[in-house]
């Protein structure tokens, strides 16, 4: 179908910036987008009847993965690897 | 006072309850890989790609330090360690544990249902019954109606009887009065007569009368002794 009706995954890597181009960009648009994404997220992994250590695991790692990237700079330093 | 500017239920009116919830969450390998990612790769590289990947990614991260081993990697090792074998050790019993609080919450639902059900099919039976109670009431008022007449006859007999005591008292009154009166005429008559008859009894016929009587008592006497 036409480009800006397509989810991400159906989006070819060339087509990634003309993609990105037609999506909603402003605040309210990023906010409801993200919205969606916890809400598709929530639905499938955590509100189950039988749910696992799958939904909140993926969590803690990509919190786990966000926070090593942010201090990435501070932890190289050679000080920090010094002092333990 | 509501005052609306945007119309209200506008969208479709939900009549049956929630769908419900799904059973299992989305299949994820190793808990933290979504069944996708496999699932993508598999076409390309077949069964082992997504690890070979993994495993070159890490030791990319590791060679050009982009991950860099520290003491924060020592402990992460340790606690990492830990949650996985206690997850692995106690995961089934709280899942158990888990389903059976759910399990309780639901048939409590269904125990409140059930009872509701009972009792409104009780209802519909009493609502039956009563129904065809309704049919009988011309028996009923037919039994009424018989009471009714029943004590209008006997009172109307007992008022009956009432006036034939009454009109007998009074006639039995009549008949007493004149009965009086004849036996006082009578008796008033024969006093008079009497009393006239003993009046008129002059000594002179007194003194015949008894000579007379003297007279037939000899005669009798004289018969009486021829005969013995």
């Amino acid at each position: 179908g036409p480009l800006s009706e397509r989810h991400l995954m159906d989006v070819r890597l060339g087509e990634l910036p003309a993609w990105l181009a037609t999506r909603d960009l402003s605040l309210q648009g990023l906010c409801g987008g993200a919205q969606k994404a916890w809400s598709s997220y929530y639905d499938k992994y955590i509100n189950v009847k039988r749910g696992g250590p799958a939904g909140i695991s993926m969590l803690l790692a990509g919190y786990c993965l966000l926070s090593y990237g942010w201090n990435y700079q501070h932890i190289s330093k050679i000080s920090f690897l010094v002092s333990v | 006072v509501l005052h609306v500017t945007r119309p209200l239920h506008t969208a479709q009116q939900r009549l049956a309850p929630l769908p419900p919830l799904p059973e299992k969450g989305g299949e994820v390998r190793h808990g933290l890989i979504p069944e996708e990612f496999f699932q993508f790769l598999y076409p390309k590289t077949g069964v082992t790609g997504p690890y070979m990947l993994g495993t070159g990614l890490l030791l990319y991260f590791l060679s050009k330090e982009i991950y860099v081993i520290n003491h924060e990697t020592v402990a992460a090792i340790c606690i990492l360690s830990i949650i996985i074998y206690g997850v692995k050790k106690y995961g089934s019993h709280v899942a158990a544990f888990a389903d059976k609080l759910n399990e309780e919450k639901v048939s409590k639902a269904l125990a409140v249902k059930n009872e509701a059900i009972k009792d409104l099919e009780a209802a519909i039976e009493q609502e039956k019954k009563e129904q065809w109670r309704v049919e009988g009431r011309g028996f009923l008022f037919d039994a009424k109606r018989n009471n009714i007449a029943m004590l209008l006859e006997a009172n109307y007999r007992e008022r009956l009887l009432t006036v034939y005591n009454e009109v007998k008292k009074r006639l039995d009154y009549q008949v007493a009065m004149q009965n009086l009166k004849r036996q006082k005429e009578q008796d008033h008559m024969i006093q008079w007569v009497e009393k006239n008859v003993v009046q008129s009894i002059t000594p002179q016929q007194q003194k015949e009368s008894i000579a007379k009587c003297i007279l037939d008592l000899k005669a009798l006497s004289k018969s009486a002794q021829a005969a013995a």
